[in-house]
C-alpha cells in the first residue's frame, strides 16, 4: 500500500522523519531506510532542516524510492522563489514522487549559514495552491503546462501553539488551499493531544501526530525549557534514573504510540538521526 | 523617519586615504532626530577629523539633503565646499545619492549606514514596522504589517512557531500575526478568509514617479 492509498484506507499511519547527511556519503541514510522498509507507510526527506546546508530532498526522495520506500518530499519556502518552487514540484513529479509536505522552513538565521538571503517568496499557503494550480494544467501566471502533475500534498500543523484558534483557522486555510494530511510538532501531554484531536475532529484531512524519541533527560529538559514543548517530569524522571536513557525513551516513544493509536489517524516519528532504532519503538506499540 | 548608523572611523578614514581637505555635510532632519548626522555630530567627525591631519575647510547641515533642489541652492556652489577634495557625508542613503546626483565633480565619503524606515519609541529606541513595500496590505491586518514584523514575511498567518507570543526568530519580538489577531478581536474569520500573494514589489513598484 503506498503512503496515499494508506491516507485514504482506515490503516493507523506511521511515517518517520529522515534528514539527507552534509556531503555525499548516501550509505548511512539508506541502510537506515533499508531497516524501516515495510515497517512505516511514508519516508519524510527534511529539506535543510533547521536551516542547515545538506544534500536535497528530492534526490534522497528519489532514492528511497528505486529502494522500494515511499518517499514525502518536504518543501520549505525559504529557499527558493516561485519560480524554483513551481520547477521544483515539476521536476519532483517527473521523477514519481507524488507526496509532498510543504512547511515555511526554519530561517537561515537559525542555521549555519546565517547571512543567506530568506527567500518566503510564497508562503505555505500559497505553496499548496501553488502545486494544486500546476495539477489544472497552468502556472502560477495562467500559462498552459504541456503535461501536468499529480500530488499529495501535506502540511504542518503545531497543537502546541498558543493561541490554538489561530492554529487550527491556518490548518483550515491549509486544507482549503489543498492539504490533505498534517503532521504536527511532538506531543508529551495526553489532555493536550485530547483537546486538539477534539477540535480537528470534523477537518477533512489526516493527522500524524509527532511522536519524538527522547535520547536523554538532558534533551527533554531542553525542549521543555527552550522550545516550550510540555513534556511531564514524569517522563524527564524516568530517563534521568535509567541505566540506558536511550532505551527509556525508546520505551516512552512506544508507550506514546500505544496511547495515541485509538484516538488519531497516524504518528510521525522524529528520531533526531536515531532512526534505526525505530523498528524497536515499533515493537514496543501494543 | 530613516534610520541610520555610524560607521567606524578607521572605514572613514580609509575611504579618505589621500585627500587633505575635507567639508562636512550633515542632515537637519532624519539624521538630527536619529544623533546620527545633525549639529553635534557634524562638528564631532570635523574634530575627529582634525585629529587625523584632515584640513576641515567648513561644515554644513543641509536641511533635508534627500531634496535636490536644497543641495543646489546650499551645497553646489558653497565655497568652502568647493575648496574641499572630499565630501564627508553624514546622512541616509537617499541623502548621499540626492548629493552625488547634483555634486558631480567631487569625491564623496558617505559615513552612515542606511538601516530602515522607522519609528522612534524615544531616543536611541527605533523600530521597524514598515519595509516601504509599495504593495500595502496592512488595511487587512488591523494596521500591522506582517510583511515586516513577521521574520519569515508571511502574508497568510503565523508559522505556528512562537513560544509565548514571542518569535522564533528573535525571542525580544512580538509575534505579530498573534498580535494581529488580538487586534482583530480574537476572529479567526477574517484571518481564514484572508487571502494574498505578495508581487515582487522590489521589482514592481515604483522606482521613480513624475507628475508630468
Amino acid at each position: 500500500m503506498t503512503f496515499k492509498e494508506a491516507l485514504k484506507s482506515k490503516k493507523f499511519i506511521i511515517t518517520a522523519e529522515l534528514f539527507p547527511p552534509k556531503g555525499t556519503n548516501i550509505q548511512p541514510l539508506l541502510e537506515k531506510a533499508r531497516l524501516l522498509r515495510g515497517k512505516i507507510d511514508g519516508f519524510n526527506v527534511t529539506d535543510n532542516q533547521r536551516a542547515v546546508m545538506r544534500l536535497g530532498s528530492l534526490a534522497i526522495c528519489r532514492l528511497l524510492q528505486e529502494q522500494g520506500c515511499d518517499p514525502i518530499l518536504q518543501m520549505t519556502c525559504r529557499d527558493r522563489n516561485r519560480i524554483a518552487l513551481e520547477s521544483d514540484l515539476l521536476s519532483a513529479s517527473v521523477l514519481g514522487i507524488e507526496n509532498i509536505l510543504v512547511l515555511s522552513g526554519d530561517h537561515p538565521t537559525q542555521g549555519d549559514h546565517k547571512e543567506a538571503k530568506p527567500v518566503y517568496d510564497l508562503d505555505p499557503v500559497q505553496l499548496l495552491k501553488t502545486a494544486r494550480t500546476l495539477e489544472t494544467g497552468v502556472d502560477l501566471v495562467g500559462k498552459k503546462l504541456d503535461g501536468s502533475p499529480q500530488f499529495c500534498l501535506g502540511a504542518v500543523v503545531n497543537p502546541l501553539a498558543d493561541p490554538l484558534d489561530l492554529q487550527l483557522a491556518m490548518m483550515e486555510k491549509k486544507i482549503e488551499a489543498g492539504a490533505e494530511f498534517f503532521q504536527t510538532q511532538p506531543i508529551f501531554d495526553s489532555k493536550l493531544l485530547e483537546t486538539f484531536v477534539a477540535k480537528t475532529k470534523e477537518f477533512n484531512a489526516k493527522i500524524l501526530i509527532g511522536v519524538f524519541l527522547l535520547k536523554s533527560a538532558q534533551v527533554a529538559i531542553f525542549m521543555k525549557e527552550k522550545l516550550g514543548i510540555n513534556i511531564s517530569s514524569h517522563y524527564i524522571d524516568r530517563l534521568q534514573q535509567a541505566t540506558s536513557p536511550l532505551d527509556e525513551g525508546i520505551t516512552i516513544a512506544g508507550e506514546l504510540i500505544s496511547q495515541m493509536k485509538p484516538h488519531v489517524d497516524g504518528v510521525h516519528i522524529m528520531a533526531l538521526g536515531m532512526e534505526e532504532h525505530i523498528p524497536g519503538i515499533l515493537n514496543k506499540v501494543k | 523617519m530613516i534610520i541610520t548608523k555610524q560607521k567606524e572611523l578607521n572605514k572613514i578614514l580609509e575611504q579618505l586615504k589621500g585627500k587633505s581637505k575635507v567639508f562636512v555635510v550633515g542632515c537637519a532632519a532624519c539624521a538630527t532626530k536619529c544623533a546620527t548626522g545633525g549639529e553635534e555630530q557634524v562638528k564631532a567627525m570635523a574634530e575627529e577629523l582634525a585629529k587625523n591631519q584632515k584640513t576641515i575647510t567648513g561644515t554644513i547641515v543641509l536641511d533635508t539633503p534627500c531634496d535636490m533642489r536644497i543641495v543646489k541652492k546650499d551645497l553646489l556652489n558653497n565655497d568652502k565646499a568647493r575648496q574641499a577634495e572630499s565630501l564627508v557625508l553624514l546622512a541616509c542613503g537617499a541623502g548621499v545619492q540626492s548629493i552625488a546626483q547634483v555634486c558631480t565633480d567631487i569625491y564623496l565619503v558617505p559615513v552612515l549606514d542606511t538601516l530602515f524606515l522607522g519609528s522612534i519609541e524615544r531616543l536611541g529606541n527605533f523600530n521597524q514596522y514598515c519595509s516601504l513595500c509599495g504593495d500595502c496590505i496592512i488595511d487587512e491586518t488591523g494596521g500591522l504589517c506582517p510583511v515586516t514584523r513577521c521574520a519569515k514575511a508571511l502574508v497568510n498567518g503565523p508559522c505556528g512557531g512562537a513560544i509565548g507570543g514571542k518569535c522564533e526568530v528573535n525571542s525580544d519580538q512580538d509575534c505579530v500575526w498573534i498580535l494581529i489577531y488580538e487586534k482583530l478581536n480574537k476572529n479567526t474569520a477574517h484571518i481564514k478568509k484572508y487571502r494574498k500573494i505578495k508581487s515582487n514589489t522590489s521589482i514592481t513598484k515604483p522606482q521613480r514617479i513624475k507628475s508630468r
